[in-house]
């Protein structure tokens, strides 16, 4: 596959591998303590996973998994009005497969599923609209998730279902946006992460001004990095760099895809029907100050907490749930008390464990366990 | 909201509602073009392009002159690494040398 | 003399069968049921003994010891949805699956059994060419249908149809097979592309809008199976990658024998298309089904003359060595992966999902 297979090559691996081994050598030198450094995105901690990226680092380099999953972080709350919406009669949910097993207060999407209601899983919200184009008499609602990337398509879907006059199509918005996500992991005070992978597939929507404050603020490098294996790599280099030569700025990496001022067709649809919230709330996160959007008073017509009632309940994450934590890089997936324990892939607790890249599915399905055994024990 | 995958546009189904086909790997799929088109690229000039699609759209056009670039920096990174390990052993040979006289 | 060969050239078939859908007394014990027997399921399999309607098919002990000492002995059901799907139908599935585990046990596979429940409503058109699958499926593989039971319930309480095998097969003596036979040093091998069925049936059931060319491998496998055997007969184990894909049984393998295995991602054969669908959903080949693939683990020495014998044969063209069993971390799947890098290929917990993230 042309732009994906080049950006494997193991070969051009080597080299990029000698020359972080290189500075993260140098850096060692002067530190008691690992270099950490996080990946915002989900499909970065995905991308390390599946292609063991992590075994090939020196130890001297820590990866820290971010919170970067909008499936991970969708409150319990959330996901029992998205499961009272599909229970309501006539109503067909339409939904990512990502977000069919997170865990509500009673149950999944999956199992309102196995339950009767009529969720169908489906790959884009064109595909929603279609169904309720297929389906007059029913009312179709989009769960609709995602960090900014996803915003643009929706928002487009909204405006294509407006033009058409299609009446009953909905959606259940839970779009969240990267920003505060980030300033809240840098604010925290158990925080020591030494640069960032930014989100390559946000970045490509607002572009990477928006990552500025982090280098000029915080004082942290952070680069835009693409999601092959060798882009992984590069953009480490490339973090390691800055650290080495004392900068701290926002690079791009990924430069075949990212335009740096972003693209205005998918910013203008987002800013047309979305609008900030004031606040959102995130599983492990607790609430967060205009991190989430809703849909303006213009296309209310099309917001499904407008059109339907939902329980709007506010769920606590179960106490042992230390969720939070992992996601803000504080302790790693294995140090969580229930990792393994009570909280399995087969029985997750927390939504970092039901998504397929959240940090600790990630580690419990390609990560030695073994190996992590035996570094817990001897820590 | 990471998962994206270049693919290439092989037809234009839809110029109103800006819908094309995309081709990935032998897999065909609608996609929208609405992110990628403006007065300097009309959807008509879209075919053959290659575009980063996410969810049904195109979200950005591919840049082969900076994709090229960037394995050409990682290729040259090897070269590089390639000469210094040559001389390495070949200095590491010269001494094998001396020392077995 | 295989069972087929006194099948009769064709059944006058019966009034009641000229409906369009079935109905509850189709199902009843009466005049319709034995048109709708006679009609559809005879006329399609033709097998004498299933024409004697007798209540269990009998079969002479004599015959089956003189081809081997133990007898396999499997069943299936089948669900899958939808019933029809690029490369095959439920009906050529349930013939030829069941033909795979008995043949993957190391069994001649002789007689299938083939129970069926069908909805009130189902047409009956679409039911012969299903039943007729099964028929060609039975007849290409030289298995006989030779006992059956069908059912019908009312509108809503099965979805269409489902269809039970089970089969009957002969081991020759000496034949042993299994995964405490593997030893570390031996090879794996698959006998072509992984994922295609997999693939098919996810796209099939249309709710992702792909057009693809993929289409299922289903295939019956026993005569691969025989080149195998008799090019590698210290052959350690044989196993078909169907619900669960290769992955699943690896994992079974390694955890079965308390051994390591190692794979090496860049030789496992997949169909571009089947790669290019996966990346645009999220999705893992090593996860998807297969119903025209097995697992072969045979000793080193015998690697080479397996994997000849695999490629000469019509299902067995893209064969290919994907790995070694070893001693390194028993119970688990470990795979080199085109990067470099080395990642543990676990159990699937539930079924793969489509993903955006």
């Amino acid at each position: 596959m042309r732009y994906v297979d080049e950006f494997r090559d193991p070969v051009r691996a080597k080299a990029l591998l000698g020359r972080i081994e290189a500075l993260a050598a140098s850096l060692a030198q002067a530190r008691d303590r690992p270099l950490y450094l996080m990946e915002v995105c989900g499909g970065h901690t995905h991308t390390i996973f599946k292609f063991g990226i992590e075994g090939l680092l020196p130890k001297s380099i820590e990866l820290v998994h971010g919170p970067g999953c909008p499936v991970c972080v969708l409150p319990m709350g959330r996901v029992d009005d998205c499961v009272a919406l599909a229970e309501t009669p006539g109503v067909i949910l339409a939904t990512f497969g990502d977000a069919m097993r997170v865990p509500g207060s009673k149950k999944s999407l999956m199992q309102a599923k196995a339950d009767g209601a009529d969720i169908r899983m489906v790959y884009s919200p064109l595909d929603a609209l279609q169904l309720a184009r297929a389906n007059p008499g029913r009312e179709v609602v989009f769960f609709a998730l995602g960090f900014e990337t996803t915003m643009p398509s929706t928002a487009l879907t909204v405006l294509q279902a407006e033009a058409e006059g299609i009446r009953n199509f909905s959606l259940f918005c839970n779009h969240i946006t990267i920003i505060p996500t980030m300033k809240a992991i840098l604010d925290s005070p158990e925080l020591k992460i030494d640069g960032f992978l930014g989100p390559g597939h946000v970045s490509m929507v607002i572009g990477t001004a928006p990552y500025r404050f982090i280098a000029e603020q915080y004082k942290k490098p952070l680069v835009v990095s693409g999601f092959e294996p060798l882009d992984v790599l590069q953009s480490i280099w490339m973090v390691l760099a800055q650290l080495a030569e004392g900068r701290t700025e926002i690079e791009n990496q990924y430069v075949r895809v990212v335009p740096a001022g972003g693209n205005d067709k998918a910013l203008e649809a987002v800013d047309r029907v979305f609008e900030l919230r004031p606040f959102f709330e995130w599983r492990g996160l607790g609430s967060i100050d205009h991190s989430g959007v809703r849909i303006r008073d213009a296309y209310a017509s099309f917001d499904a907490e407008r059109r339907y009632s939902v329980p709007d309940v506010k769920i606590a994450d179960p106490k042992s749930c230390q969720c939070g934590e992992v996601l803000k890089g504080a302790i790693k997936p294995w140090e969580c008390k229930v990792f393994g324990k009570a909280c399995t892939p087969a029985t997750p607790m927390g939504a970092l464990m039901v998504s397929s890249e959240g940090a600790c599915a990630a580690y419990y399905q390609y990560g030695d366990l073994d190996d992590l055994a035996r570094r817990s024990a001897s820590a | 909201m990471c998962l994206g995958i270049p693919g290439r546009i092989v037809a234009i189904t839809d110029p109103v509602h800006k819908l094309g086909t995309v081709e990935v790997a032998g897999v065909r799929r609608a996609v929208n073009l609405a992110c990628i088109i403006d007065e300097d690229h009309p959807i008509e000039a879209c075919i053959g392009d290659w575009v980063l699609v996410h969810v049904g759209f195109a979200m950005s056009r591919i840049d082969e002159r900076e994709a090229e670039a960037t394995l050409a920096l990682l290729a040259e990174l090897g070269e590089v690494m390639e000469a210094q390990r040559a001389m390495q052993a070949a200095a590491a040979g010269e001494e094998g040398d001396h020392a077995l006289r | 003399m295989s069972p087929l060969d006194a099948v009769p050239k064709s059944i006058p078939r019966r009034a009641s069968v000229d409906l369009p859908t079935v109905t509850l007394a189709h199902g009843g014990g009466g005049r319709a049921m034995r048109d709708l027997i006679d009609g559809v399921f005879l006329e399609a399999f033709g097998c004498p003994e299933l024409k004697e309607m007798n209540d269990a098919a009998v079969i002479a002990l004599s015959g089956l010891a003189a081809q081997g000492d133990r007898l396999a002995f499997t069943t299936d059901s089948f669900v899958v949805d939808p019933l029809v799907f690029p490369g095959g139908d439920i009906g050529k599935l349930a013939v030829c699956g069941t033909i795979n585990d008995l043949a993957v046990s190391g069994a001649r596979p002789l007689y299938l059994t083939c129970a069926v429940i069908l909805e009130e409503g189902f047409p009956i058109p679409e039911l012969r060419r299903i039943v007729g699958s099964m028929a060609s499926a039975a007849r290409e593989a030289e298995v006989a249908v030779v006992t059956g039971d069908t059912k019908v319930v009312g509108r809503g309480a099965c979805d269409k149809l489902f269809i039970n095998t089970a089969g009957i097969g002969v081991i020759e003596h000496g034949l042993d097979l299994g995964p405490t036979r593997v030893r570390p040093g031996d090879v794996i091998l698959v006998n072509g592309l992984l994922g295609d069925h997999g693939a098919t049936i996810l796209n099939a059931r249309g709710d992702l809008a792909l057009s693809t060319p993929i289409e299922s491998d289903c295939a019956a496998l026993h005569d691969l199976i025989g080149v195998v055997k008799a090019a590698a007969p210290n052959l350690r184990f044989l196993r078909d990658a169907t619900r669960g894909g290769l992955a699943t049984v690896l994992n079974e393998v390694a955890e079965s024998a308390r051994v390591g295995i190692a794979l090496d991602e860049s030789a496992v054969p997949i169909r571009a298309e089947v790669k290019g669908f996966c990346e645009i959903l999220g999705l893992d080949p090593l996860y998807l089904a297969n119903e025209g693939k097995l697992v072969a683990i045979v000793p080193e020495a015998e690697a080479p003359a397996a994997l000849a014998a695999m490629r000469g044969h019509r299902h067995g063209a893209e064969a290919a060595v994907i790995g070694r069993v070893t001693d390194r971390r028993p119970g688990r799947v470990t795979m080199r992966t085109v990067f470099g890098g080395e990642r543990v290929v676990d159990m699937l917990v539930g079924d793969q999902l489509p993903r955006i993230c």
